[in-house]
């Protein structure tokens, strides 16, 4: 029988510093065994856990997409153990991954509807990989607008740039970029990502909007799409928690009766209404 | 199938099943210690103490188990699983609340997606012969959970004390296994009706009349209740109640190594603890005593019941009986029901 606590070895084949604070780095990883590539089928939303042996495990969002075959990607933001221990290893080094593990987004929701996608900071990843999903030839036409909005502390700080300019190029994607405090060279927007969605305003009609970020920012995200006119059950979060398993066993990482790790980690906003506030 | 085994033969009974099995008993520690451990010679089980501190859980979910070792070597690191037990086990002595919470702690480990694969390696290996409580202690409330002092489901075998000797009831396939062992003789109908005595005697010494059924419908409705304002205030936060819960089963994942080898180990974890759910950036969703205690008792009564179907307890009073500050779960379930002011009455003291 499967051992789902076991890693598979991936090998850290690039990775790159993505913010001028250099906190957060990207790790591309491929898989050492064709045959554990072969097993691994994921949806934007998903999560690994990566192991730095010696160090431990910890929980991170693929930010790479289903279309984007022969590698995965994460982005590490350095916090702790494990993560500095990732933003230590060289090129070429071992490195063990479970998963995939979640829920990931409901893609075939938004089949044919309009989408509204709304990061802040380096929760960007997962969002990142939705974007990709459905930028790619064979799946764009599967829906309709796609308005992408996304805030840092300061330019610095925005993750996959050179993808952003390439976004913005597209007539296809509507892009707002914000920042709280801007430099010479900023074109984009400076504002709280809040008060930029509702200046932005995207139409709530036949639209999904999907939140991830600080939860500060989701708290007072929420009542902006509300008041855009946005029902519960269209606005979707990817929740962070303290995870070890990642399968439902361990424990820590439970809302209610749900796990953010197995029944999650995307939640609608009207399945976390009737939860207690354990997030 | 039922006979009877002469205590005077026990101490060969378990030597003869130590050459096929490893044996798992309650052993005393020191006075008033016991736990459940590899028996190594057969005089060391002490069946005296009723519900021995630490459950029987530890059987199939060690305290602190080894997951896998590894190597590090430059760019590769084989990795060996531990999941792997040697020979089959037999766990003796366990109570009846034991065997219970077992089953629960299962349904979580062996679920359908995932499979946790060290549990369950355990259980298959496991034969169980549980012994039952004639003299259940004033803590005892399993009969308000669902089970009862002589409950036999999940046993293989079962024990029961008839002074000069047992009467074993072989249950399971498992069971059968020991229906030609040369210590057990024929059970005649006054082994049988003395058990019948013992067992009636037994059940009206637990405590049936706690409010636990409906209690997760009652709970449903209190989770902003400021109820749990005031029932967390004396915890201190120890977590005793969570390691000698036979229920939970909540784990950390750490990794033990030194520069060239090292291991994944699990090792129990309790909601109680504040670094339990902490977050790396500092934000804590359960911050206080109230939100830790809520999700204790949440759990238990509302939570594992809305996955599962059933009260995540089964009343061995092990939390009751060593919480250095007292605390009470029947008071507790006792305020949830329309009898709410019973606890205060001092009705346990």
């Amino acid at each position: 029988m499967k051992n789902p606590y076991l890693p598979i070895p991936m090998i850290l084949k690039k990775a790159r510093i993505e913010t001028s604070d250099r906190m957060l780095r990207t790790l591309e990883l491929t898989f050492r065994h064709p045959e554990d590539e072969e097993k691994f089928r994921y949806v934007p939303g998903q999560f690994c856990e990566l192991s730095a042996l010696g160090k431990g495990e910890a929980p991170f969002g693929i930010a790479s997409s289903p279309t984007e075959k022969g590698s995965l990607k994460f982005t590490i933001n350095k916090a702790g153990l494990v993560t500095t221990e990732l933003h230590r290893l060289e090129e070429g080094s071992e490195i063990g991954i479970r998963g995939p593990l979640g829920n990931g987004y409901p893609i075939d929701l938004f089949q044919g509807k309009n989408l509204v996608i709304i990061g802040g900071g380096f929760a960007f990843t997962t969002l990142r990989s939705l974007i990709a999903y459905f930028l790619h030839p064979e799946n764009r036409a599967r829906i309709k607008g796609i308005t992408v909005i996304y805030g840092a502390r300061m330019p610095g700080l925005l993750l996959y740039k050179e993808e952003l300019l390439e976004w913005e190029k597209r007539d296809d994607l509507r892009l707002v970029t914000t920042v709280d405090w801007g430099d010479k060279d900023w074109k984009g927007k400076v504002g709280l990502v809040p008060n930029v969605l509702e200046e932005a305003a995207p139409s709530a009609e036949e639209t999904y909007a999907v939140i991830c970020g600080p939860p500060v920012m989701i708290k007072f995200t929420f009542p902006k799409l509300m008041a855009l006119r946005f029902p519960n059950e269209r606005i979707f979060t990817s929740l962070e928690k303290r995870m070890k398993c990642g399968i439902g066993k361990c424990g820590r990482c439970n809302i209610g009766h749900l796990y953010v790790c197995k029944d999650g980690p995307v939640f609608s906003y009207g399945q976390l209404e009737k939860l207690p506030k354990d997030y | 199938m039922k006979f009877k085994l002469d205590k005077k033969d026990f101490e060969n009974f378990l030597k003869d099943l130590m050459e096929t099995y490893d044996l798992f008993a309650p052993v005393q520690l020191t006075e008033g210690v016991s736990v459940f451990k590899k028996i190594d010679k057969p005089e060391e089980v002490n069946l005296t103490q009723l519900v021995p501190q630490k459950s029987a859980k530890e059987v199939f979910f060690p305290q602190s188990e080894t997951m896998f070792r590894y190597e590090m070597s430059e760019n590769q690191s084989p990795i060996v699983s531990e999941q792997k037990i040697g020979r089959e086990r037999v766990l003796l002595g366990a109570r009846p609340c034991d065997i219970e919470a077992i089953f629960i702690v299962e349904k979580v480990f062996i679920g359908e997606d995932y499979t946790d694969v060290y549990f369950l390696e355990k259980r298959k290996k496991t034969t169980i012969i549980t012994l039952a409580c004639n003299h259940p202690l004033t803590t005892c409330f399993c009969s308000s959970t669902g089970g009862g002092p002589f409950r036999k489901d999940g046993s293989d075998l079962f024990m029961i004390d008839l002074g000069e000797s047992y009467l074993v009831e072989l249950l399971t396939e498992k069971g059968l296994a020991f229906s030609k062992n040369r210590f057990f003789k024929e059970a005649g109908s006054k082994e049988i009706r003395l058990v019948k005595e013992l067992e009636e005697k037994a059940a009206k010494k637990t405590d049936s009349s706690i409010p636990v059924e409906g209690i997760e419908k009652r709970l449903d409705l209190m989770v902003e209740s400021p109820f749990w304002d005031r029932i967390h205030e004396k915890c201190i936060g120890c977590g005793t109640c969570t390691f000698l819960c036979p229920t939970c089963h909540c784990f950390d994942i750490t990794d033990e190594a030194t520069n060239q080898k090292g291991e994944r180990v699990r090792n129990w974890d309790s909601c109680l603890f504040p670094i339990y759910s902490l977050e790396t950036s500092g934000h804590n969703p359960r911050p206080t005593g109230r939100e830790r205690t809520r999700q204790r008792l949440m759990h238990k009564f509302n939570y594992y019941p809305k996955n599962f179907g059933r009260v995540a307890c089964v009343g061995c009073g092990r939390c009751i009986l060593y919480c250095p500050v007292q605390f009470d779960v029947r008071e507790a379930i006792l305020y949830t029901s329309s009898r709410r002011t019973e606890g205060r009455k001092g009705k346990f003291k």
